[in-house]
């Protein structure tokens, strides 16, 4: 792996890169990548081989998977339309409790899923403290459609994306967009012009993080959505509940799922997030 | 200064007669349970033991452990209640079990036939579907049919769960074709979405209907009687403890677990 890396022309970014690796580092780092990387080579290894194509070329898999792709991608976006200014918000701005909300808005990350989705279904279910008004007034009903599957996603991928921008805002030096604004820059185009580009690295990686963690959501999402074919059966509840009665099935379904997401992530990361 | 040793000395003295009396007391009771023991017919039952048992049975089955273990002290009933399939998925994988109690005979043969299971399973409840709907049924349904009224949303157990499967069956029976707005992964999911007012109705056991007190009101309809369920109980060849297993499946059966169980919604085998 070094070696192929190393190869490569562009020398330069690989600068602290060494050779010399110290066992302490070497032994913990090959257990945890083993740890990662066995269950998945197991789930190739009782994958259903001879049945496969069989159970892939069903029309329920494919839309199940194109929901998940659409959905994923419109939580990433929502996430991304909200979640980048809130993180500006907590890393340059100053205001009483701020550590306070920043706490909250990785309450999610804590908080398991399906309490997240039942969490959902009092705010903006039919009855809910938001949801009632949005049904009398607009006559909108988020639960069991598949705008509750991409509110559900935004819900528990939107802090991923918060926290790594935010961690990227307060990396960057704040002085360029001061030298901005002296220069008769706009607070906001000073933001739009010299810090989104200098965070454009962290805010990939955490759009990816998002995109990632929405695709793979079903806690939330079944509990908020529901559970309907080609309206809010994502790929991960497809797998759930085909796990109940053809474990063969639900294999072939994950593999679909992790192959989609390896080719997605692998051409992201190669275009955006070496960047850096 | 020596007024607080003085003190600290009594305290200690106090301390030394009640733990005293601590002990006395304890060996009080260990005595009298031992001779409870002795008077019990089955004294020599020991051990924990691990039931798997459907998500259903929760109310009941917690009932019946707590009896169990006045019954026979020095045992420990400690259970696993979840969707049968997984439950049975668990066993066959390994999981350390010795009683299974599935919602379904179908599920019970996931394990009896990868040869899990010692003797064959028995019967001992059966469970049938209702109709959960609001609180004062506003909506007014009085039969399946009226389930099929567009603009109702109705939610229904996925077919691939046993709660779904039978709610299959009921609509066949009746002619009828109901298309929900969710098909939900478990009966206790269908019936969250009716206590949460999500959905005006769903399709789910009578026992949950009891269990969920006044939050929802039950409707009986004529075509449930085509998809009772039959809950199999068995006990596992691997129970390292297997006159407990075998003890704790009597008191199910026994008139006594038979009342627990009726109370709960379940009907006689």
């Amino acid at each position: 792996m070094t070696d192929t890396l190393e190869s490569r022309p562009r020398r330069d970014r690989h600068r602290g890169r060494s050779r010399v690796v110290p066992i302490p580092l070497l032994a913990p780092a090959l257990i945890g990548l083993a740890f990662l990387l066995l269950p998945l080579i197991a789930l190739l290894v009782r994958a259903p081989w001879r049945s496969l194509p069989e159970q892939l070329t069903s029309a329920e898999v494919w839309e199940a998977l194109r929901l998940s792709l659409v959905c994923a991608t419109a939580a990433t976006g929502l996430s991304l339309v909200v979640g980048v200014p809130l993180a500006w918000l907590l890393a340059r701005t100053c205001f009483p409790g701020r550590g306070f909300v920043r706490a909250l808005v990785t309450l999610p990350l804590v908080l398991p899923p399906v309490v997240g989705g039942v969490a959902l279904l009092l705010a903006f279910g039919r009855n809910g403290v938001v949801g009632q008004w949005l049904d009398s007034w607009f006559g909108i009903t988020l639960p069991f459609t598949t705008t509750g599957v991409i509110l559900a996603e935004t819900f528990v991928a939107m802090p991923f994306l918060v926290i790594s921008v935010e961690g990227t805002l307060r990396a960057a030096d704040p002085r360029y967009e001061e030298a901005a604004t002296t220069l008769g820059a706009s607070r906001f185009t000073a933001f739009r012009r010299v810090t989104l580009p200098l965070i454009a690295p962290g805010v990939a990686a955490g759009a990816v993080l998002a995109w990632a963690r929405a695709l793979g959501e079903f806690g939330a999402t079944i509990t908020f959505a529901g559970n309907f074919p080609g309206r809010t059966q994502t790929m991960p509840l497809a797998v759930y509940l085909a796990l109940q009665n053809d474990p063969a099935a639900a294999i072939a379904l994950s593999l679909v799922l992790l192959a989609v997401s390896i080719a997605v992530l692998a051409a992201l990361r190669d275009r955006w997030m070496t960047a850096s | 200064m020596t007024r607080s040793a003085h003190r600290t000395r009594r305290m200690l003295q106090v301390a030394g007669v009640s733990a005293a009396a601590l002990l006395t007391l304890s060996a009080c009771s260990s005595t009298a349970t031992r001779s409870d023991q002795g008077s019990s017919s089955s004294s020599k039952l020991s051990g924990t033991i691990t039931v798997f048992a459907a998500a259903s049975l929760e109310e009941s089955f917690e009932v019946l452990g707590k009896t169990f273990e006045k019954q026979h002290p020095g045992t420990k009933v400690t259970f696993n209640f979840g969707g049968s399939d997984s439950l049975a998925a668990g066993i066959t994988g390994g999981a350390p079990a010795d009683v299974f109690a599935a919602a379904s005979t179908k599920t019970m043969a996931i394990v009896t036939d990868e040869g899990d299971a010692a003797g064959t399973p028995a019967t001992f409840v059966r469970n049938r579907l209702e109709i959960a709907t609001l609180p004062g049924n506003p909506d007014r349904i009085s039969s399946l049919k009226d389930l099929t009224r567009p603009g109702l949303k109705v939610v229904l157990c996925d077919r691939t769960v046993p709660c779904g499967a039978a709610a299959e069956k009921a609509l066949a029976a009746g002619g009828l074709k109901l298309t929900p707005v969710s098909y939900e992964q478990d009966v206790k999911s269908a019936l969250t979405k009716v206590e949460l007012k999500e959905a005006d109705a769903a399709v789910v056991y009578r026992t949950d209907v009891r269990a969920a007190g006044d939050k929802v009101e039950g409707v009986e309809f004529p075509e449930s009687a085509e998809a009772v369920n039959d809950y199999p109980i068995a006990r596992l060849k691997n129970a390292p403890d297997p006159e407990t297993a075998k003890a704790f499946i009597a008191l199910v059966r026994s008139a006594e677990g038979q009342k627990v169980l009726s109370g709960a919604g379940f009907l006689k085998p």
